[in-house]
């Protein structure tokens, strides 16, 4: 009865429309899915039947040019891969060259690494939970986790001159010294961030309703599948595994800060699903201020001492390879490094972006989707096309 | 597990086909007969022993200097539960290169495979969707070869300015349009 009413009166019937599958092309200038990616839906009405993403539109031969020039001239090119969260690039990149030629760093850059890659963390995050309220409809906490994501972007041009591709952790060391009160105003921005941003951010867009509706049932990853296709970072967590390199295998003096790993909690519909990612973005946000508020606190009581104390003359290790692993933003970071011992190039440099991987479960949890809902897949997986592409 | 008994483990399973082991770099790596990478791989996740539950990377390295010249496919394995590291290595020689794949073990190495197999042309046996990545469906070798060089020609357009259109430049003649412009790097000297 209800499906005449449906019809018109024109005689035919709801259940009589045939949908015959077809294929729907989103992007790769689709505004929704975080640079040049192409997907390639096969759709039965407004199920999605089959995905499969088409990557490489940003493809800049970055393991071809790390073989041509030297070590540190690598560096600029990292920043480039994961362009929204530079800093835990090139922190990832030094931290393996260090690796593979046995440098320790001394205490006090390790706190202004630890430092920056949580400011970086911050910002980072500021974007992907931002944009994806952007995505699925809420235009609003964007323009405040944007405002807030600039006053880190201060900090950093205040200290290295820079504020999307910074060229600031060196082997060896970091390009410069935090400068004369930066102590000072990263505690402004901590109190900002604590008072106005984490709260404004939790009120507007994780709290609400229609926020939650949209993303609490869709994209649900178990945690077998999530290891499977190698998550790792917030995409992992989100999932239940309280999996943190930071926690599990301390670098950069992360052993000696409190602080907790934020995991999904399943607290609206089934564990691992969009809305679970995303919170545990947004909770990370909090845990990353508690990091510095520690880390300030102890620079502020440290000797100022050369940050280029030990950043090699002629960076040229010694024959053999590295795989080293550090925990950015978006994931776990892997570079895997050659060294042939007898060129100041290094022989291979693979790097395993933790997008990559992210972008790769994305047929299997797009399966049986409705079309909208690829939307908000994608803005919880957080993937920054640059460092898919490399 | 450390790694000597990681691949004490690994040889006592499968014997000859682990063909060396190597302990005295930064991380060992042990190096495992191409045929058999796919038994090991799925071995190695299965035994509650090692438990290698998560691929960290799949990357192939190219050697043409070494004798006899060779590519290898390095996997670097990782547990969760044992929190043990374990790298495996397959040699393969450079033209003609066959891997079986992993991918039934690590659903990851689908797409790692594929970037391999772009980049350095090694079929992955037994992959379900072994096409190209990262790069355009219709390009033409494998660039990440070291004997890899950068051709002039992509579909007929020029990517490279050949020494002839070089010498049109230098002699005044303009050459592109907008961004496409082609001035010789060294003209400001000559002027």
């Amino acid at each position: 009865m209800s499906t005449d009413l449906q019809g018109g009166g024109y005689g035919w019937r709801v259940d009589d429309i045939d949908t015959d599958e077809m294929i729907l092309n989103m992007g790769p200038q689709h505004p929704s899915t975080h640079g040049v990616l192409r997907i390639e839906l096969r759709t039965d009405g407004e199920i999605v039947r089959a995905a499969r993403p088409h990557i490489g539109y940003l493809h800049r031969c970055f393991e071809k040019h790390a073989e041509s020039v030297d070590y540190p001239g690598v560096i600029p090119y990292t920043d480039r891969m994961d362009y929204v969260a530079s800093m835990g690039n090139s922190l990832g990149y030094a931290l393996a060259v260090e690796k593979l030629m046995g440098i320790e760093v001394s205490p006090y850059v390790q706190t202004i690494r630890v430092i920056m890659a949580e400011l970086q963390r911050i910002a980072s995050h500021c974007i992907a939970v931002g944009t994806y309220g952007m995505d699925i409809g809420a235009f609003t906490p964007f323009l405040h986790l944007l405002r807030d994501r600039e006053k880190i972007l201060d900090l950093f041009e205040w200290t290295c001159g820079a504020r999307l591709l910074y060229n600031y952790n060196w082997v060896g060391g970091v390009s410069h010294d935090v400068p004369d009160g930066f102590v000072k105003a990263c505690r402004q921005f901590l109190r900002e961030f604590d008072a106005v941003t984490y709260p404004e951010m939790i009120d507007l867009l994780i709290k609400n309703k229609i926020f939650i509706k949209r993303t609490a049932n869709i994209g649900v990853c178990a945690p077998e599948l999530a290891v499977s296709y190698d998550l790792t970072g917030p995409n992992l967590r989100g999932s239940g595994p309280p999996r943190d390199l930071r926690r599990d295998e301390p670098y950069i003096g992360y052993e000696n800060y409190e602080f907790d790993v934020v995991v999904g909690e399943g607290r609206f519909g089934p564990r691992g699903s969009c809305f679970d990612r995303n919170w545990v973005r947004a909770l990370e946000m909090k845990e990353s201020a508690k990091i510095l508020h520690q880390a300030v606190d102890r620079i502020e009581k440290m000797e100022r001492a050369d940050v280029h104390e030990k950043v090699p003359k002629r960076v040229k290790p010694a024959k053999g390879e590295v795989y080293a692993r550090s925990e950015a933003p978006r994931g776990q970071l892997g570079y895997y490094i050659v060294a042939d011992g007898t060129g100041v190039n290094p022989y291979r440099v693979k790097v395993k972006s933790p997008c990559f991987t992210a972008m790769s479960i994305f047929h299997v949890l797009a399966r049986g989707m409705m079309i909208a809902d690829i939307i908000a897949l994608i803005g919880s997986l957080d993937v920054v096309l640059g460092e898919i592409d490399r | 597990m450390d790694a000597s008994s990681i691949h004490g483990r690994l040889k006592d399973r499968f014997g000859e086909k682990i063909v060396a082991f190597q302990s005295e770099t930064l991380q060992p790596w042990a190096v495992v007969a191409p045929d058999a990478i796919a038994d090991v791989a799925a071995f190695a996740k299965s035994d509650p022993a090692l438990a290698f539950d998560n691929l960290l990377c799949l990357s192939a390295v190219d050697y043409p200097k070494e004798d006899p010249p060779r590519m290898e496919v390095v996997y670097h394995l990782f547990s969760y539960e044992h929190r043990h590291v374990f790298v495996l290595k397959v040699h393969v020689p450079r033209e003609g290169a066959h891997v079986p794949t992993v991918e039934g073990t690590w659903a990851v190495a689908n797409w790692h495979e594929r970037e391999a197999y772009d980049l350095f042309g090694i079929v992955f046996d037994g992959h379900s969707d072994l096409r190209r990545i990262l790069l355009p469906d219709d390009w033409i070798g494998h660039p990440l070869r070291k004997d890899w060089v950068d051709p002039d020609f992509y579909n007929g357009m020029h990517v490279k300015p050949t020494q002839q259109m070089a010498e049109r430049a230098m002699a005044g003649e303009k050459i592109g349009v907008g961004p496409f412009d082609f001035t010789p790097p060294n003209r400001h000297v000559e002027e």
